[in-house]
């Protein structure tokens, strides 16, 4: 480990750091308000969380469009593309390869940001996840608005069990951040864009249909 | 993406947040959405106007009229004299609940109302007006004897034109100059009280509705003296630093029959506005503030589909009064020293009287809730019960799958009542007069006389059975900024809709499945993540150093 150098590349834009760090910020607001509207807890009361949740949802659909609308345009989507290509070994790495100070096998590059189970994580909480949590979320607040919606209580269901799977995520998704090569590396890199990789990375063949020129 | 591309992007996408936000705290939706609507807000606007500029609705001076300018010797004098110009008066009176007490009912043959066949838990019968006890709201000169007492409602003053009648009929034979002196003064008094002629004040509609159940806000719970001269608090139509309303100005009237009634009927079909249309039969709150009431909370307009207005605006009855909420008449007719007694407990108000039983009373009484379309499900004297449950004999009508029906509050009074064992119907006892159980203490004599005035058989065996009777909050409304909040129902425990069963409430209502899973999983999430962040401590990242 120690004969390879780490070198720093610039791999986060600042528009997808803050759009990262925004979206972060509205899914804790959301769940921190969804879960006192379910009754959980209180903490606001019961009005302001309303209040802040149904603000703060439909400000995030609108947002979540021009994402979207981002994605597609400058062909960051292909970021997404999931693969089974190595997934084997990621999993087998973080089962058991982190243990006995082996390096991951797939290392960040500019061109593919994400290893093949960030991909599937990631792509199933962006095209899965979070849409039926906005799709659930507006017609549970359009009910009086929607004719022959959903039952409530179907809608309410589906709206909590997506929110506690997001909040799975989560607390996965933080732990993982401590994966880097120290604690703090990978959070770091979400801040400043520039993470820190090993020199002798290489991207692979498989991996180059991703890539940007660089 | 350049960074400029980005600075732009980013502003944007704030900017729409915030229109989005905007359009979140107030929608379209708070605009009238129809024609009519609007119409009616204009309306009701220029009548506010045209209520300010001139307190004056008449146009006549009662003082100027000369039929009125008599030595009247008898009530019915006067009312000839009231007759003289509003020729159809009485008789549009004698046609109307306030004179027959009677009100045809959706079962065929059976009348309701307190001279039908409708029975309550308190008095429980009127006994087709023959117990005396209870015409002392009729609004006749004498009982159901005599005319059309057109004071009741319409006198300026409050005037005991019975005793003043007896004095002079008493005082006529005399020849003695100071007793003919009485008798002008008192022909003067009487001038002058006839004179005075007002539209129906708080106190007319008050001196029986308030004390409806005989005694000041026994009854309703949300009617009651305190409503003669309330402050704001109490009810913000009313009070005079309020809109200043007096009863007659929602429950308006064409041709003395008096709208706005809450019995029996099916829940009004339309909506509008009563400055549009003073022929409502029933008075909604919409009537006045529309379907859309509230200006800056959205969601609180999603509720009025599903939820009566006086549900949360009404957080609280019997605020300055207490209300009666059990009476148990199976305690009743137990006398010391031969003597009929009272205790009285908390409030001052009697706990118990030997005439009528056991009672208890409450203050500041959060209602009960129920679905409701604006009718009720009465038991009366004609219909059969089950002596083995509680009999519900008046209750409202409504589910949640009814489109007109709403959660509404209720004052529920509790109580225990005589039936007949044999023929399992409840049963009317003769309550005053010198027959009458006040008197004789005689309870099956008395259901006897009083099952006999309304033609109903009598088995002769009789018990007691519990009944609840429900009435519709919907006066004393609080100040917005009093309305309940939000967590008084949308909460996990002890929610004000628990017995509301059937609907999702958020806040209130969960699927134990899916929060079971949903724990687990963050539970689990939680678990691994901590031993695999042990194992990596423990193994320090596989490093030698």
């Amino acid at each position: 480990m120690n004969d390879r150098n780490l070198i720093k590349v610039y791999l986060y834009t600042r528009f997808e750091r803050l759009w990262h760090w925004f979206q972060a910020l509205m899914i804790f607001i959301l769940l921190i308000t969804g879960f006192e509207v379910h009754g959980t807890y209180t903490l606001l009361g019961f009005k302001t969380a309303v209040t802040v949740h149904n603000f703060v949802g439909l400000s995030w659909l609108i947002l979540f469009a021009f994402f979207v609308f981002w994605l597609l345009t400058t062909g960051e989507w292909k970021q997404y593309i999931p693969t089974t290509k190595k997934l084997f070994d990621v999993v087998l790495y973080y089962a058991y390869g982190i243990f006995k100070g082996q390096s991951h096998p797939v290392q960040k590059s500019k061109g593919a940001k994400h290893n093949p189970l960030q991909r599937i994580a990631y792509l199933g909480i962006s095209a899965m996840l979070l849409p039926v949590q906005m799709a659930t979320g507006l017609l549970y607040y359009l009910y009086n608005v929607v004719p022959g919606g959903l039952d409530l209580s179907i809608l309410a269901v589906v709206h909590t069990l997506v929110a506690f799977l997001l909040v799975n995520f989560l607390i996965i998704h933080l732990y993982m951040t401590t994966t880097g090569h120290s604690l703090f590396s990978h959070i770091s890199g979400m801040i400043t864009g520039w993470e820190e990789i090993y020199e002798t990375t290489k991207i692979q063949e498989w991996e180059n249909k991703a890539t940007k020129k660089n | 993406m350049g960074n400029k591309t980005a600075g732009l992007f980013l502003a944007l996408i704030t900017g729409l947040a915030l229109v989005m936000g905007q359009a979140t705290v107030a929608p379209a939706a708070n605009q009238p959405r129809t024609k009519d609507e609007a119409l009616g807000i204009k309306l009701a606007k220029l009548a506010k106007q045209a209520v300010k500029a001139n307190k004056h609705w008449t146009t006549t001076d009662h003082s100027k009229i000369k039929a009125l300018d008599q030595d009247f010797t008898s009530g019915s004098q006067i009312t000839q004299a009231c007759l003289s110009c509003h020729t159809d008066a009485s008789m549009q009176f004698e046609k109307t609940i306030h004179w027959t007490w009677k009100v045809e009912s959706e079962k065929p043959g059976i009348m309701n109302g307190k001279a039908g066949h409708a029975v309550n838990n308190f008095c429980i019968s009127g006994n087709a007006m023959e117990d005396k006890g209870c015409l002392g709201c009729h609004v006749g000169w004498n009982g159901i004897k005599e005319e059309v007492n057109c004071l009741n409602c319409h006198g300026g003053e409050k005037f005991n034109y019975k005793e003043a009648f007896s004095d002079i009929q008493a005082f006529m034979e005399d020849d003695d100059p100071e007793t003919q002196e009485i008798v002008k003064e008192l022909q003067g008094e009487i001038k002058n009280a006839v004179k005075n002629i007002t539209m129906p004040q708080r106190n007319h509609c008050g001196e029986c509705h308030f004390k409806g159940g005989g005694g000041d806000g026994v009854k309703h719970g949300d009617l009651d003296t305190s409503l003669a001269k309330p402050n704001k608090m109490l009810d913000v139509h009313m009070a005079a630093e309020g809109a200043d309303f007096t009863c007659a100005r929602c429950h308006t009237t064409v041709r003395h029959n008096i709208a706005g009634r809450l019995y029996t009927r099916p829940a009004s079909a339309e909506r509008k506005s009563l400055i549009q249309d003073d022929m409502a039969t029933k008075i909604t709150c919409e009537s006045c503030h529309g379907t859309l009431p509230h200006k800056t909370e959205s969601k609180m307009n999603d509720h009025v589909d599903k939820v009566a207005c006086q549900s949360c605006h009404i957080p609280e009855y019997a605020r300055v009064n207490p209300t009666k909420m059990w009476w148990d008449w199976t305690k009743a007719g137990d006398l010391r020293d031969g003597k009929p007694y009272v205790v009285k407990g908390e409030f001052g108000k009697p706990t118990y009287k030997s005439i009528k039983g056991e009672f208890k009373w409450e203050k500041n009484v959060k209602p009960e809730y129920f679905w409701y379309n604006g009718s009720f499900s009465n038991t009366g004297i004609k219909d059969k019960i089950d002596p083995a449950q509680i009999v519900k004999v008046s209750q409202p009508m409504g589910s949640r799958l009814d489109p007109d029906s709403r959660i509404h509050p209720f004052k529920v009074h509790r109580g225990k009542q005589p039936y007949d064992k044999i023929n399992k119907q409840l049963v009317a006892p003769m309550l005053s007069g010198p027959n009458g159980f006040w008197t004789t203490f005689d309870m099956k004599d008395a259901i006897t006389r009083g099952n006999k005035a309304l033609d109903v058989p009598f088995s002769g065996e009789f018990d007691y059975v519990e009944t609840t009777y429900a009435f519709p909050i919907t006066h004393m409304v609080a100040p917005a900024e009093k309305a309940m909040a939000c967590k008084e129902c949308h909460i996990r425990d002890n929610s004000r809709l628990a017995k509301i069963t059937g609907i999702y409430l958020p806040g209130r209502d969960k699927n134990n499945f899916i929060d079971g899973i949903g724990i687990i999983a963050v539970l689990g999430a939680f678990g691994g993540v901590a031993l695999h962040g042990l194992g990596r401590f423990f193994t320090r990242n596989g490093k030698e150093d």
